[in-house]
């Protein structure tokens, strides 16, 4: 009998083996985007995977992943799992969830089936291959577990219509589509390192432990389920970083751009999350701010001190999301709740606990500056007169983002910064987009801007409620205060009817 | 001060639990922090998983790629053989 292989030996096998030297049509032809981007690869037999996992390997621990997923789903669909969650008011941030993050794993699918397709390297191809199936798991199981939540609540029923357009989530579409319609080399530094490795932790792992700590075990698990293809991932990221930057001199410069520009893009894109953990989770794991110490800084600084013998330095304008670090979740939930009417979620004001809460977590903002604001929009509401923004905000052409954001220097002065090309005027929230503007104007002129849309008369008419019609939100339950909304009735209605069971 | 830092997040539960113990024998220098439904462990320079702890804690073979069924997340470069899994820095 045959010695078993090892490990590399196997691996070499079932990946390399798979290629071929093509005889009727030059390499050129069969990857025709390799070149383009300026990147110079050597040698494609010197990408070193290091997960060496095979594809019956790769099917058997996903199958085992699924069997564990779809057990708790089940189990939490048959107890009515949905009436142990801390407060209904938690569910908002799944809906978020669902609307924004769910159909970007399906542009993940699309992206990494591309990029497989056009590396020449078979250790890449695989390694794109897999996660692009990675990546469509995601998007179905967490469009299994919320369905459940979609019996209940309001808000779930036209994710997908949604996600086109919404004007909160052209956000992270056009975050993706951005990236899709890059070269290969870009969207893989954009999607498998600055994305996945520098930051989706702090999507996954302070999130869904947030979710697990409000009892919501079927969304900790499938984010759980998903993270487990995330350390894979961001191997990857990290494996086709150090491939590039040996494989030419040259390379360095056109990664570092890569980096600097998709560290920014992402780190705006997480202002959603920012938001989730400080005012979205009834109850609370950690603030925005630690953990953003914990996986920027910390772990990000371990990552690019590794990367300086590349030649690689930090992203340009990390410092200004550490001075960010004390307003980012506060302004943007702020914003949120201004145009809570036109949101396909519940937005609300925290309560004296919860204000209590993040006064401790942000000695050196809070109180100061965001606890006055709130109170006067409390008095507002309780008068008789919540505050909904009637006009249009202006968008940063770049990251999509409203002109939120303010100078460190003095928060209660937004930031606006601006640029010409071809005689018209482009706005910014900030110098990292409007770099990212001006190193390539002909890409950012075309983007789809939700508020200049409207007002051109694409979404369906000139009023809020034509417009919320156009975006499949129903006005009155879907949207608007979290006080009053069908989905609080029905869960106070839901709570008191199980205490009664309970004490029979 | 040279931030060298890595670490292993593993799901808190059943499975990951013998896989935790062994780390923690293995690696003296890890802080071993629980979150909810989570373990992360952190730890200068290197941290590694043996197959043989491992299959010690459990009484049946394991092979180091299981980890993936309850890892979370990563940070560090990854070194992967028949006998251990590990993640380290390069410094």
């Amino acid at each position: 009998m045959a010695k078993p292989m090892n490990m590399r030996d196997k691996y070499n096998r079932m990946t390399r083996d798979l290629g071929w030297e093509p005889s009727y049509q030059p390499k050129s032809k069969i990857y025709p985007q390799i070149e383009f981007e300026g990147i110079k690869i050597e040698n494609w037999e010197q990408w070193e995977d290091p997960f060496r996992l095979t594809m019956d390997a790769y099917w058997k621990y996903q199958a085992e992943k699924e069997r564990k997923l779809y057990a708790v789903i089940d189990s939490f669909a048959q107890n009515n799992g949905q009436l142990n969650i801390t407060d209904a008011r938690y569910v908002n941030a799944l809906k978020l969830f669902l609307t924004g993050i769910s159909p970007a794993e399906y542009s993940a699918h699309r992206g990494f089936s591309m990029v497989g397709r056009a590396f020449p390297g078979v250790g890449a191809q695989v390694a794109c291959q897999m996660q692009a199936v990675d990546e469509l798991r995601h998007v179905q199981t967490q469009v299994h577990t919320i369905s459940h939540y979609n019996k209940y609540f309001n808000g779930f029923q036209d994710f997908r219509h949604m996600h086109d357009r919404v004007w909160y989530l052209s956000v992270p579409k056009s975050f993706f589509e951005d990236a899709q319609t890059a070269g290969p080399f870009e969207f893989i530094t954009a999607i498998s390192f600055s994305f996945e490795y520098v930051l989706t932790n702090l999507l996954f792992m302070p999130f869904m432990s947030g979710a697990a700590f409000n009892g919501d075990m079927a969304t900790v698990t499938f984010g759980f389920s998903a993270q487990s293809d995330e350390a894979r991932h961001m191997t990857l990221g990290l494996e086709v970083i150090k491939f590039m930057l040996q494989q030419h001199p040259d390379n360095v410069p056109i990664v570092q751009r890569w980096i600097d520009k998709w560290f920014w893009r992402g780190y705006r894109l997480l202002s959603l999350v920012a938001m989730m953990m400080d005012y979205m989770l009834p109850k609370r794991v950690m603030s925005w701010k630690e953990a953003w110490e914990m996986y920027f800084e910390q772990n990000g600084g371990a990552l690019f001190e590794d990367l300086a013998r590349y030649g690689i330095r930090m992203p340009k304008y990390w410092e200004v999301s550490v001075q960010e670090k004390d307003h980012l979740s506060h302004q943007t939930w702020a914003t949120f709740y201004n145009y809570g009417h036109a949101a396909a979620f519940h937005t609300w004001m925290p309560d004296a606990e919860e204000m209590a809460w993040l006064a401790a977590k942000y000695p050196d903002s809070f109180d100061r500056w965001y606890r006055p604001r709130y109170e006067h929009w409390i008095a507002q509401e309780k008068a008789g007169h919540r505050f909904y923004n009637p006009s249009l905000p202006m968008l940063c052409q770049t990251c999509q983002i409203p002109m939120l954001y303010t100078d460190m220097d003095d928060p209660t002065q937004v930031v606006y910064r601006s640029t010409e090309y071809q005689g018209e005027k482009y706005h910014f929230c900030s110098d990292g987009c409007k770099d990212i503007f001006e190193h390539e104007p002909e890409k950012y002129v075309q983007a789809w801007l939700p508020v200049n849309q409207i007002y051109q008369g694409h979404c369906g008419g000139a009023t809020v409620p034509e417009v919320l019609n156009w975006y499949h939100l129903r006005d009155g339950q879907d949207n608007r205060d979290y006080l009053y909304s069908e989905d609080r009735q029905n869960w106070l209605r839901w709570k008191e009817a199980s205490s009664q069971l309970e004490t029979t | 001060m040279a931030n060298n830092m890595v670490y292993l997040a593993l799901q808190n539960n059943e499975d990951a639990r013998p896989i935790i113990e062994a780390i923690a024998e293995d690696n003296p220098h890890a802080t071993i922090n629980h979150y909810p439904a989570m373990v992360k462990i952190d730890a200068p320079g290197r941290l590694t998983v043996k197959r043989a702890s491992v299959e010690e804690k459990l009484g049946r073979d394991w092979d180091p790629q299981e980890i993936q069924i309850n890892l979370i997340s990563i940070s560090g470069n990854v070194v992967e053989s028949e006998e251990e899994f590990a993640v380290e820095r390069l410094s």
